[in-house]
């Protein structure tokens, strides 16, 4: 069985409370770090940890850490990302929801890192349970001495506090999240200046995901050496991974980066195959906003070597051939499943979901729902698949936050890979109204490269 | 710091952004823009349309940037090298924002009072494709009354922001502004309400299409007929100066604005007085013909000098009628 | 109760609510106050059913900032119910994971059902339903939530969707 860092207690009755927690060695982290370390030498375990940003994009976080400024006598903030909105992705949901107080100590520790000393956590406001939850662990954790003034007789104070959000996937993108809890529309704002320089309130700010404040707690408790040996290469330590979609055993599962593809989707561990008896078509590795692959392409790369679990092994083929470890939201397709129904799917979510500031996006998302819609439904033409690529392309980089990217990919790579799927939606109209394309030749033995 | 645009160089002061060195070298080199207003604090960043390409960051990082970015937003570093004309990348990428901002425009030029003064008729004119690919329904909305003078209407606007910031950032307080999200984004008061401020007319000089109209001006006439004169008048408003521009039809003033430059920003914000109050030429100290530039449809008719055709030429009858003809037409 | 409110009205909150408002105010820097517009406007849906314009011109008052800000907000997020909605607001998930596990039959089920179309209420009063993008419990969908607690109803069929329905009905008669 692979090594646990955040999930390992997480079937202990009463984890989510802080007494069980503590006893289960829960904050041991905060009285290391504030009481033997100090801030600069929590932010370089960090570092020589390699985390990199599970909320997707993965930068590493000990590098955006560094890079906050740290002007005399101006408040430094840290905001915690738990807008958790894309498709496919549940991990974050469910790591509050059960081990709310491994969010707040790595919030706490953080914090202590960055020298900041009030912090938020913004959850997306379809999380009240998961609110009511977070406020309830850090009323335990501060009645306890955690959090307030002088934390531990080490004369921190942090105060901590659960900002709810309005139902908005943008606010996911860190600016348009400040925004949001400036209590603005969820706009991202034009960069520079990044919030390091200039976030909350005008102050220099870190925004991170749960999970990467989640991990600071392993990292602290073990060092960052040791949390870099688990993983490969520069994909060190464990990500959770949300598997949805048509898996015999969809749910969070905690992996060591570098698991191989087929070992988590087929493995006892893991989500066990296809539900149903089914066969794989499809996966989206990593949110839906990163390139879909068949499933022949997914479990082996373009040079026929195995897919890992990993940042690089997933982008290994960059968008030719391969795809992203993203937020770790990985949806499964079966032999069933209409890849182009998916993708207008998707495209009616990053139309509902763009914010509408920046011409591109507002004009190109709607545009591209469209066309998938009148393919989805019979009326498309030939001539649409090739309007979608150049549409796609109209938006990917010329839009002021990646939300365009985001909607720009899964459309690019659907028809990449599925083109001969969306050529049968229109040569064969109606037939595709009454039943699926269905697995074809996605899941066949990869051909030898040919020069 | 000194910046290259298109091959042209110039030095410039720390701190501005790649529109403005652009503006400084002038001509052909400038990228367009929508949404960017110099006079407007925040504005920019939004419409896509001044995206250049960065081919060499600075002296000190000499990486090109990974993506265009929007030219009214990023500041120069020492030794940057940008490609605006000179780069089909970026010549691409704006041909497609046009698109983008003409997909759900309603294209109702013909009846538009903003036709010949509208920086998007101008932008589809220079960037954008001949032929549109959108084959769907374009996004339409009621016309609306904010306040006696000002219409809304929404159908063609493009989101630029710019109106919001005026009433922001020139009058007291705002009462429009952008509700609901994405394309269904909408400039609005929410429940019905006038705009009503000494400044709120500005909103109509800053819009750079045919959104914002004035209601005493509205289907008067085509700019093009009408012909602007320089004026200004003793205003009593502490922050209005009483610089404007008079639209005269004949004798008559139709229409007052504030002075606008060449990128089509006024030089000054005038009070609503001045713009909806003061219709007669007593009411004005006249400075003179306003210069239009000759690639203006405004200046059609107008600003000529007389170029007698060589058929004209040949004959001194048609060239005296010829000569009364463009007295005629460039007499106020 | 769900209480329906005339637009021409204005709004006084409750000392209670605005007990409430305070504590949110207060865990923002002195000036910072527009932050607590979207938990404000959260508790003003829960004690209303909806925000009404009214209920925003208060809101705007209270965190002494223009409408125009509150209108902008409540517009641009989608969970805020900017007309009366039933008592039980029925969101069902309608994005890639959960429907390739079936959240179109279920919404059609819905539909059924009750008996009223996306978006509208049932003649009681009682019932709303709408499909809404994501709402990150993928690994479990169909997936429905409920405000404003925002219960969560996991693996929905049919058979489950009746229920629920059944049991919400026997709760609003009691």
């Amino acid at each position: 069985m692979a090594r646990k860092l955040l999930l390992e207690h997480i079937n202990v009755p009463g984890i989510n409370t802080f007494d069980v927690y503590r006893s289960k060695g829960g904050y041991a982290a905060v009285e290391k770090a504030l009481k033997t370390l100090t801030p600069e030498e929590i932010v370089e375990e960090v570092k020589k940890s390699g985390l990199r940003g599970r909320g997707g994009a993965g930068f590493p976080t000990g590098m955006k850490w560094s890079f906050l400024a740290k002007p005399e006598g101006v408040a430094r903030y840290l905001v915690c990302n738990g807008d958790e909105s894309e498709p496919g992705t549940f991990k974050d949901r469910f790591l509050m929801t059960y081990i709310p107080h491994l969010l707040i100590e790595g919030m706490i520790v953080s914090s202590f890192a960055l020298g900041a000393n009030t912090s938020y956590i913004y959850l997306r406001g379809e999380m009240m349970p998961q609110i009511r939850i977070l406020e309830k662990a850090i009323a335990e954790a501060k009645a306890k001495g955690f959090l307030g003034k002088n934390i531990l007789g080490t004369g921190y104070d942090l105060e901590l506090y659960v900002q709810p959000g309005g139902g908005a996937y943008i606010c996911g993108e860190e600016t348009a999240l400040l925004e949001s809890l400036e209590g603005k529309r969820g706009n991202p704002r034009i960069k520079p200046p990044f919030p390091a320089i200039a976030g909350l309130y005008g102050c220099p700010t870190v925004v991170n995901n749960v999970e990467s404040i989640a991990a600071v707690v392993p990292i602290i408790n073990d060092g960052g050496e040791e949390y870099a040996k688990i993983g490969i290469g520069r994909s060190t330590g464990t990500k959770l991974i949300s598997a949805g979609g048509n898996l015999k055993r969809p749910g969070v599962y905690e992996i060591e980066l570098g698991l191989s593809a087929e070992e988590f989707v087929y493995g006892d561990d893991y989500c066990q195959g296809i539900a149903n008896g089914k066969r794989l078509k499809a996966v989206v590795a990593g949110g839906s906003s990163v390139p879909i692959l068949p499933a022949n392409l997914f479990l082996k790369t373009i040079n026929n070597e195995a897919r890992l679990m990993s940042y690089e092994s997933l982008s290994d083929g960059g968008f030719a051939t391969g795809t992203m470890l993203g937020s770790g939201g990985f949806i499964a397709y079966d032999e069933d499943q209409c890849i182009v129904r998916n993708t207008w799917n998707f495209a009616r979510f990053y139309h509902h979901e763009s914010c509408g500031q920046c011409s591109p996006c507002r004009e190109g998302t709607g545009w591209m729902e469209k066309v998938l819609h009148r393919l989805e439904y019979g009326h498309g033409k030939m001539s649409d698949i090739d309007l979608l690529v150049d549409v796609s392309k109209k938006i990917e980089g010329n839009t002021i936050c990646p939300l365009g990217d985001a909607a720009a990919w899964p459309v690019a790579s659907a028809i990449r890979h599925f083109r001969d799927e969306f050529e049968w939606h229109v040569t064969s109209a109606y037939e595709a109204t009454t039943r699926n394309y269905g697995l074809a030749h996605y899941a066949d033995p990869l051909n030898a490269v040919v020069a | 710091m000194k910046v290259t645009i298109d091959g042209f160089p110039i030095d410039v002061e720390p701190g501005t952004t790649i529109l403005n060195a652009a503006r400084m070298i002038g001509g052909d080199i400038v990228p367009p823009a929508m949404c960017y207003y110099s006079k407007l604090e925040g504005s920019g960043g939004k419409c896509r349309t001044c995206l250049v390409k960065v081919s060499k960051g600075s002296e000190k990082d000499p990486r090109p940037m990974p993506k265009l970015v929007a030219s009214c937003r990023t500041t120069v570093m020492d030794g940057m090298e940008v490609q605006n004309i000179t780069s089909p990348e970026v010549i691409e990428a704006r041909k497609g924002v046009v698109e983008m901002l003409l997909i759900n425009h309603p294209l109702d030029c013909p009846v538009c009072d903003q036709a010949g003064e509208c920086h998007l008729q101008d932008l589809g004119y220079e960037h954008g494709a001949a032929k549109t690919r959108y084959e769907f329904d374009r996004r339409t909305f009621e016309k609306i009354d904010i306040g006696d003078k000002i219409q809304l209407h929404m159908t063609r606007c493009i989101l630029c922001y710019r109106c919001v910031f005026t009433a922001d950032q020139i009058t007291d307080h705002r009462i429009h502004g952008i509700l609901n999200r994405g394309d269904h984004s909408e400039i609005s008061t929410y429940i019905q309400k006038a705009v009503d401020n000494d400044f709120s007319g500005n909103v109509i000089d800053v819009c750079p299409v045919g959104a914002l109209t004035d209601k005493t001006f509205r289907f008067k006439n085509r700019v093009w007929f009408t012909k602007p004169v320089e004026a200004h008048r003793d205003c009593d408003h502490e922050k209005c100066n009483g610089k404007v521009t008079l639209w005269y039809k004949g004798e008559d003033v139709i229409r007052v604005t504030a002075r606008k430059d060449e990128y089509g920003e006024v030089e000054e914000f005038i009070c609503n007085t001045c713009r909806f109050d003061k219709k007669k030429t007593a009411d004005w100290v006249i400075e003179g013909p306003r210069k239009v530039s000759n690639k203006s449809v405004i200046s059609a008719n107008h600003y000529d000098t007389l170029k007698p055709l060589p058929v004209v030429k040949a004959n001194p009858q048609l060239q005296q009628a010829n000569k009364e003809q463009f007295e005629r037409e460039t007499r106020l | 109760m769900l209480s329906v409110q005339n637009t021409d009205t204005p709004v006084t909150f409750s000392p209670e609510l605005k007990a409430k408002f305070a504590d949110v105010v207060s865990r923002y820097p002195a000036g910072k106050q527009k932050s607590a517009l979207l938990p404000v406007l959260h508790l003003v849906q829960a004690e209303y059913g909806w925000v009404s314009a009214p209920a925003m011109d208060a809101v705007a008052e209270y965190l002494s900032i223009q409408s125009i800000e509150v209108y902008e907000v409540a517009s641009f997020y989608t969970m805020y119910f900017l007309k009366p909605q039933g008592k039980y607001m029925l969101e069902v998930c309608r994005t890639g994971p959960c429907e390739i596990v079936g959240a179109t039959p279920i919404m059609e089920h819905i539909e059924q059902q009750l008996g009223v179309k996306e978006g509208d209420v049932t003649e009681d009063g009682l019932f709303s339903w709408r499909g809404v993008e994501c709402l990150a419990a993928c690994g479990f969908g169909p997936v429905l939530q409920i405000g404003p607690e925002y219960t969560f109803y996991e693996n929905l069929t049919k058979e489950s969707v009746d229920t629920l329905i059944s049991d919400l009905r026997r709760k609003a008669g009691n």
